[in-house]
């Protein structure tokens, strides 16, 4: 089958390999559909997380049909034919952390659970794709994929709803309406999201589905900040405001946004010295962060607010305005996306035709054209939003 | 393996030494002193407590100068009842599913058996194994036969999590292998930390019986590697940790645990 290798940094290659097999009892096989390039994608592209290896398949966010299934996998829950869209976390179902719903910290799907210990003391859920400190699984960037614990992830779609429509129930719409869950949103609120990348997008739609008054958005691309208006956002284009943090105060009455989120992560980008700082200390391999975002985010928010922190990070972090976190009285909500708790009530949203989720999609193309799309979507060329693949289509052809 | 891990590892190998002359003076201590308490009980829980310090001070004993003492400890919480725990622990053919330097354990006669290790380059160390002490649902001690080439004594202990969260189990295992090619084979099996193995033998016993299956990704499909990273995996059997519970075993042990 076609996949999309890793192949170094800023190396992407579609390559062409084995097709997976059966692995464990509880695994299935899914032909591909529909697969897309993730914002989270890039950390990998820009060689910023460790443990990846030459040949690694790509690929977190994915939909496809069920081919085949292992002996152990509950046939009540699926069977051969059903049309899944699969999560990007992998959850064996029946750990203490899968019983509490907190199914990105599933212990048992991460074969290689010791180097996420290393690193940050417990390890998280396996995740498709995203380094071996995460499980190194075989992603979904490809025609096939070998989903584990298969009863418990993959999502029934039925028939009727294209796919562009629920392909980011695989992680970018459950991930920023967790973003927004974790505001503890009360009526009236006004939420400042940092980021209008598709995370971001999706962020500001549920947090005006969970009641929040206002929000307000933040991003260096006009073409982003557009679609953030389209949502209903206040914009701002950080790169021409002198002191954001003012702004924000000034916008609410001095006493600052109730909620704050940093769908951004750890390659932000800002300027003065402390970029300076960060992106040294990136280059050197002493901090794998640039962690400006979640700074701002803890300076703008308001006293007894909430921080929270869908954007990935990866290590230690210095220059945290810890004084102002502890004497605001600030709460802080992150964490990897517990996707099996709003899978299902987000497809009956889009089933509602409450929200349209294709609204992000900027390219579709063949998986061929994976390589270059990396590259277009790093450098936010040609208003690059969302990317599409289709693994089946023919390679030559325009980008739409 | 990154660097924070590799400095980890290094330092822990350091402290080893250290660990072990510790261990075994406070062995002999604490494990005298539970002997004499648990005997002066004269009651079920006395025996218990005489029994695991009686073991502890064998340990600490025969940690002799010419033997290079290794210890393994580790503990984990199984979302299972202790019964159920006990149950899949007390049945040493299930061991080999979850212990990954394990080949086989076959049960001889009546509380003995003959456990088998497979160590680097396919090297076998086999040695003969007795139950010391085995109580339904609590604790299970083994110790080697005096004449075995190797001594290897184990305890694990079950217990309740609080709010019913599952069982946690302690384990604790002495090895000492001999001078000489076994030994020095056995040693670099289990030198580089036994209690980082021990570690990831009780993950796997814990997804084993969580999950109903290892996680794994060996054999999976991937594009091409590089003939370096290749090589580092030939070299280095601890990266990444492989999940090689074979299929047909783990539907096995599950039927002999139910």
């Amino acid at each position: 089958m076609k996949a999309v290798c890793w192949m170094g940094t800023e190396k992407m290659s579609v390559e062409t390999v084995p097709d997976p097999t059966i692995l464990n009892p509880r695994d299935a096989i899914v032909r591909i559909t529909s697969t897309c390039i993730c914002g989270s994608d890039l950390h990998l592209y820009d060689g910023f997380m460790p443990t990846m290896e030459q040949g690694d398949i790509m690929g977190h966010e994915f939909m496809g049909e069920v081919v085949e299934i292992g002996a152990g996998v509950n046939r009540d829950k699926l069977k051969v034919g059903d049309r899944v869209v699969v999560p990007f976390t992998i959850a064996c179902g029946r750990c203490f952390f899968c019983q509490q719903q907190l199914w990105s910290c599933c212990d048992n799907s991460n074969p290689n659970y010791w180097m996420a210990e290393e690193l940050m003391g417990y390890s998280p859920s396996g995740l498709f794709g995203y380094t071996h400190m995460l499980g190194g699984y075989a992603g979904g960037q490809a025609q096939y994929a070998r989903v584990p614990f298969a009863d418990v992830g993959p999502l029934k779609i039925p028939a009727g709803i294209p796919d562009e429509k629920v392909v980011f129930l695989s992680d970018i719409f459950p991930t920023g309406y967790m973003g927004a869950e974790n505001c503890n949103i009360q009526s009236g609120d006004t939420v400042a999201i940092w980021g209008c990348g598709p995370v971001g997008l999706f962020a500001i739609r549920s947090a005006f589905m969970l009641g929040a008054e206002r929000v307000i958005a933040l991003d260096r691309f006009d073409y982003r900040l557009q679609l953030a208006q389209q949502a209903g956002a206040e914009i701002i284009n950080y790169e021409e405001v002198d002191d954001v943090i003012q702004l924000l105060k000034d916008m609410t009455g001095n006493i600052g946004p109730d909620s704050c989120m940093d769908a951004v992560g750890m390659e932000a980008h800002y300027s003065g010295p402390i970029w300076m700082i960060d992106r040294g200390k990136q280059v050197l391999r002493m901090q794998p962060d640039r962690p400006n975002v979640l700074r701002q985010c803890i300076m703008a928010c308001r006293k007894g607010g909430t921080v929270s922190v869908p954007g990935v990070y990866g290590g230690f972090i210095d220059k945290m305005p810890i004084g102002q976190y502890m004497n605001k009285g600030l709460t802080m909500k992150t964490g990897q996306t517990h996707m099996m708790r709003y899978m299902k009530p987000l497809l009956d949203r889009v089933e509602r035709g409450e929200i349209d989720p294709s609204f992000v999609i900027s390219h579709r193309v063949p998986i061929d054209k994976a390589p270059e799309m990396y590259k277009i979507f790093r450098d936010k060329q040609d208003h690059c939003t969302k990317v599409v693949l289709d693994p089946w289509a023919n390679g030559v052809g325009a980008a739409a | 393996m990154s660097e924070a891990a590799r400095i980890h590892l290094r330092n822990a190998q350091g402290r080893h030494h250290r660990t072990a002359t510790a261990f075994r003076w406070s062995a002999l201590i604490t494990g005298g002193a539970l002997a004499l308490i648990g005997l002066s009980k004269r009651s079920k829980s006395g025996v218990a407590i005489a029994t695991a310090g009686g073991l502890l001070s064998y340990a600490g004993a025969k940690v002799g100068a010419h033997r290079r003492e290794l210890i393994a400890r580790s503990s984990i919480l199984l979302n299972c009842t202790p019964e159920e725990a006990y149950q899949f622990w007390s049945k040493f053919e299930n061991l080999p599913l979850f212990m990954r330097h394990l080949e086989s354990v076959t049960l001889l006669e009546e509380n003995r058996s003959r456990w088998t290790a497979i160590g680097p380059f396919g090297r076998r160390v086999t040695w003969d194994a007795e139950i010391a002490f085995d109580r339904a649902g609590d604790v299970i001690a083994w110790r080697s036969l005096p004449e075995s080439e190797i001594y290897v004594d184990g305890i694990v202990k079950f217990r309740n999590a609080p709010a019913n969260r599952g069982t946690i189990i302690t384990v604790v295992v002495v090895y000492q292998p001999p001078a000489g090619a076994i030994g020095g084979a056995l040693s670099k099996l289990l030198g580089k930390d036994p209690s980082f193995m021990m570690r990831q033998d009780l993950r796997r016993l814990k997804a084993l019986i969580e999950a109903g299956e290892i996680p794994t990704t060996e054999g999976q499909s991937h594009g091409p590697r590089t003939g370096v990273a290749a090589a580092a995996r030939l070299i280095n059997p601890d990266e990444p940790i492989k999940g090689e519970g074979n299929l047909t075993d783990i539907a096995e042990a599950r039927r002999r645990a139910s």
